[in-house]
């Protein structure tokens, strides 16, 4: 019966060659409108959240830096979450003496 | 008999060109043209693939040729000895490709030269490209005031023409483009196997003109050497015409976004049963 609820939806076959035509050639046009090869990019993303890292704390499990396309021009996009200096444990930025008895 | 008009400013050089070969650019110039010319407008068109010369086949005039576009730029005859003019479309004129040349045989300068005689002559110019990035498509792009982008649902033309409007992009002159999808099969649209003219557009981020379906009509009229009016095809092509002209033509066929209303007629008016099963999947 779900079938008939995605039918009405317009949802239908997510699955089928031409969402994976779609999602390939998006990923594919990436890298050739930026003339950056994969490796390249995540090399970069790596230096870009090592960098930023030196400055601040970064919630390095939720970041998220992508090329995109938006018309026809790329985008770098970056999403990167700063770490609360107080949280639990209390970490601090400043390197503070302050003793935490929690 | 080809006066000039004197309203040369509106006519347009249009190239139709794809990146990828096999996508029907040569079908698509003749159908075109043939449609513009029904609409009453003077067009003549050129083909641009040198060496590999198709238009005046499928426009079945091959076997009235005594002289080429090679001809006429090494100076052995003047544009208008070239001209072939179709016999169904008094308003048509066609300046074959040489045979046995290659592409180098025409520069980008002496294309802009024979475009801008004949836009001189007539209201569309329109140039059939070869495939490739190389010199043939840079001769055929040289004089383009637009520039129409033909591709497949599929997904080696469609990267190959994202390439293409890449390099239009940095002509100096950046024509507009905008794209025909050619080939759609509805069907295998709605089955969720074929990529459907939104996502194409979706993708390649360029004005859509054009949806033309998958009809075996185009191959028939091929054959024959006559394009074909009234056929699916033949309708698309009219309404790509028309949507050249300015006017607002309404995409009818072959655009599977549908609507929640059209979803829901569908499935409870029991056609979607045709396209296989509406509940079992």
């Amino acid at each position: 019966m779900s079938s008939f609820w995605e039918r009405l939806l317009g949802r239908r076959n997510q699955t089928g060659s031409r969402n994976v035509a779609k999602e390939r050639l998006q990923l594919v046009l990436v890298t050739d409108r930026s003339d950056l090869p994969p490796e390249t990019i995540q090399r970069m993303k790596d230096e870009i959240i090592a960098v930023i890292s030196k400055y601040v704390p970064i919630a390095h499990d939720k970041v998220e830096i992508n090329l995109e396309q938006r018309q026809r021009d790329n985008w770098l996009v970056a999403d990167i979450p700063l770490v609360r200096a107080i949280q639990s444990g209390s970490v601090s930025l400043t390197d503070s003496t302050t003793a935490d008895d929690a | 008999m080809m006066q000039p008009m004197g309203r040369s400013a509106s006519n347009r050089v249009i190239t139709i060109t794809s990146g990828k070969g096999g996508v029907g650019k040569t079908t698509v110039t003749a159908n075109l043209s043939a449609a513009l010319a029904r609409l009453g407008r003077r067009v003549a068109c050129i083909d641009a693939d040198i060496g590999l010369r198709n238009l005046d086949l499928i426009l079945g005039v091959e076997n009235r040729i005594v002289n080429d576009i090679v001809d006429v730029v090494e100076g052995r005859c003047q544009l208008q000895q070239a001209l072939i003019r179709h016999k169904a479309y008094p308003e048509l004129y066609v300046l074959p490709a040489a045979q046995k040349r290659d592409k180098t045989a025409v520069s980008p300068a002496q294309m802009v030269r024979i475009a801008d005689d004949l836009r001189a002559q007539f209201d569309f110019v329109l140039i059939d490209s070869p495939a490739g990035i190389e010199r043939g498509f840079k001769n055929a792009v040289a004089p383009a005031d637009e520039v129409l982008i033909v591709t497949n649902p599929e997904v080696s033309a469609v990267r190959d023409a994202d390439r293409i409007i890449g390099m239009i992009e940095l002509l100096e002159k950046r024509p507009p483009s905008r794209l025909i999808i050619n080939r759609v099969k509805a069907e295998m649209v709605r089955r969720g196997e074929m990529l459907s003219a939104d996502d194409v557009t979706d993708i390649l981020s360029i004005q859509l003109i054009g949806v033309v379906p998958e009809d075996e009509t185009v191959l028939i009229a091929g054959n024959r050497g006559m394009p074909e009016a009234n056929s699916r095809s033949g309708q698309a092509f009219n309404e790509i015409a028309r949507r050249l002209l300015g006017e607002n033509v309404p995409y009818t066929h072959s655009n599977p976004s549908q609507g929640f209303f059209k979803r829901l007629t569908r499935l409870f008016s029991g056609s979607g049963a045709r396209q296989g099963s509406v509940f079992d999947e």
